[in-house]
């Protein structure tokens, strides 16, 4: 973060649209005012008015209630996609850094594979030949995502490397697993935790990208993505119902990424200058 | 220097091997049989016996390896099949498709550095400012916002409302005014990431110790900025420029899909759509050998503008 913008002040922001965000999540069902799929025909594409503060959609849902609900869909993708890409970018960046040699250069080699692809394309291309939905969403967006995490990891791994502690750890007879998760991973964490709050921002964009195109979650599950596809015939005579969605995904991704430039600024000071995007 | 380019070609070649083998992977794990979906007319569904003599003569009943290298081999050569849909040659397709995306992505590119390197240079220099301030937080809502939907904010404003421009479409072979609405929303956000980066190497320059002598010399500000600090802080925003290309080519799949423009990105979804899988293949594998070459001659030039990375080993 630069001292330009008053950083601590967008710091907590960030952290209390996060939380806001992570609330509704959890009480979309208490904060929502109708059934969020429940389609109402006679109601179709109404103004925003005081029992449906954003309007309706094409079918008469509540378009306040859909981007409530919403939330819940983009934050346990941006979650799940997160938690597996770190798993499997933290085991496979761990193990290439860990033993050098043979496996470090066939992982990498195959990171270098995956990072050949423009990321939205692989996501794409995964959604295409498998098939479109939850799963494939989530997958098509790990295999983009883990890449990363790997990278850190080995990068983590190789930097401590002939540390004395580790040196000690190996003399009392501790065995490569232990050595890794109790010793190697704390002193990596922190960075890995920085990359994850930009990641749920990545995720969220990632899925609301695919959902938009048709190629993620499917109606009439609401996604916010999926809700701005839906307003695309209705561009000339209902503006609003495309705005709305997009708000709600601006805003999420900001604070993530907000939160997340605060954590790598608390982590790393230096790391104003020297930062890699 | 040649010794250089020709270890890192020989580099990429197991990553371009594992390329194809993550693309065949993800092709050969599709659903649906594609003898079924060759076969299948307006007649209706196919007589089973023929789709499976047809498998057997196309080699589909073959070991996954096998149909892999048989695969790789006509690709080395150019040869990419053909749209289950259209029935057109991939490859032809594919190059026909890029044309758009090119002409599209280096508009914006250009619109892109317009903005992003004068704007990394001020927020620099008057660090802390409120022009540093506002457009860091440009800056940092453009990398946030949806491409898509800054591309339906510019349709809704310029193309309905103000009715400036078209709303969407190639127009006469790709004019300049169907191209300004898709350069600038793409330009938009690849401008975020590059004003950013240019202003952290404008700023890791203008602490160097050369800087303090040309200001000890008396030289004026101006001058130790644009003379001085600004030659050394593009070095890296020349990777940025590689890099933002990744970021236009990246935007093309949702952009060209908004407005209609018909490149690569419109190409790929349309193909997903149509479920036309070697056409999906062939996307994914031109844009993996794009962005090696890309990346490649980042390197290249990276190498051959700054003298420091030619006495390490080069990686």
């Amino acid at each position: 973060m630069n001292q330009g913008i008053n950083s601590d002040f967008a710091a907590r922001l960030a952290a209390i649209v996060v939380l806001c965000l992570v609330l509704t999540a959890l009480l979309a069902g208490q904060i929502a005012p109708h059934d969020p799929e429940k389609a109402r025909p006679e109601l179709r594409l109404k103004s925003p008015c005081l029992d449906y503060p954003l309007g309706t959609d094409q079918l008469g849902r509540c378009i306040f209630s859909r981007i409530v609900f919403g939330t819940r869909v983009s934050l346990f993708i941006g979650l799940a996609v997160v938690l597996l890409s770190a798993l499997m970018g933290i085991i496979l960046g761990g193990a290439a850094g860990y033993f050098r040699g043979v496996p470090d250069e066939a992982i990498m080699r195959v990171v270098d594979a995956f990072l050949a692809f423009p990321s939205i394309f692989l996501a794409l291309a995964v959604i295409g030949f498998l098939g479109s939905g939850l799963t494939n969403l989530m997958l098509s967006l790990i295999l983009v995502e883990w890449t990363g995490y790997a990278r850190l990891m080995r990068s983590g791994v190789l930097a401590l490397r002939g540390k004395e502690f580790l040196e000690a750890a190996r003399g009392l007879g501790a065995s490569d697993i232990y050595i890794m998760r109790r010793h190697i991973l704390p002193n990596v964490l922190p960075s890995i935790l920085v990359m994850a709050t930009l990641g749920m921002g990545n995720a969220i964009l990632g899925a609301a990208s695919l959902s938009f195109l048709g190629l993620g979650i499917q109606p009439p599950t609401p996604e916010w993505g999926a809700m701005m596809n839906d307003a695309r015939p209705f561009i000339r005579a209902f503006p609003l119902m495309m705005i709305f969605p997009g708000i709600a995904i601006t805003a999420s991704v900001l604070a993530f990424n907000l939160l997340g430039e605060a954590i790598r600024v608390r982590l790393d000071p230096r790391s104003e200058i020297k930062k890699e995007l | 220097m040649l010794a250089f380019i020709l270890k890192r070609i020989i580099l990429l070649l197991p990553v371009l091997l594992l390329v194809s083998i993550i693309s065949f992977t993800l092709f050969y794990l599709s659903p649906g049989d594609p003898a079924e979906i060759l076969l299948t007319g307006p007649q209706g569904p196919p007589d089973p016996a023929a789709v499976q003599e047809f498998r057997d003569r196309a080699g589909f009943n073959d070991p996954a390896y096998v149909q892999y290298l048989r695969w790789l081999t006509k690709a080395c050569r150019g040869d990419l099949g053909y749209s289950y849909t259209s029935g057109e040659r991939v490859s032809d397709a594919v190059l026909d498709s890029f044309v758009p995306t090119l002409k599209l992505s280096l508009v914006s590119l250009i619109i892109s550095l317009l903005v992003s390197i004068p704007l990394g240079i001020l927020s620099a220099v008057r660090k802390g400012s409120l022009i540093d301030g506002l457009g860091m937080a440009l800056a940092l809502l453009g990398v946030s916002v949806p491409s898509f939907w800054l591309a339906y904010l510019l349709i809704i404003l310029l193309a309905l409302q103000l009715d400036l421009l078209p709303v969407a479409g190639y127009g006469q072979n790709g004019d300049l005014q169907h191209m300004i609405l898709p350069a600038v929303t793409l330009g938009a956000s690849a401008a975020a990431v590059t004003s950013r980066m240019m202003r952290s190497s404008m700023l890791e320059a203008l602490q160097q110790d050369y800087i303090t002598a040309a200001r000890a010399r008396g030289l004026s500000e101006r001058s130790v900025v644009l003379r001085h600090a600004l030659r050394n802080a593009l070095l890296p925003v020349i990777t940025v420029i590689g890099l933002n290309f990744t970021y236009l080519l990246n935007g093309s799949a949702v952009v060209e899909t908004v407005f209609a423009w018909p490149g690569i990105g419109n190409l790929m979804t349309d193909s997903i759509y149509d479920r036309d899988y070697p056409m999906i293949l062939g996307c994914m594998l031109f844009l993996a050998m794009l962005f090696l070459a890309l990346n490649l001659m980042v390197d290249i030039c990276y190498y051959y503008i700054n003298p420091r990375t030619r006495h390490e080993s080069g990686d």
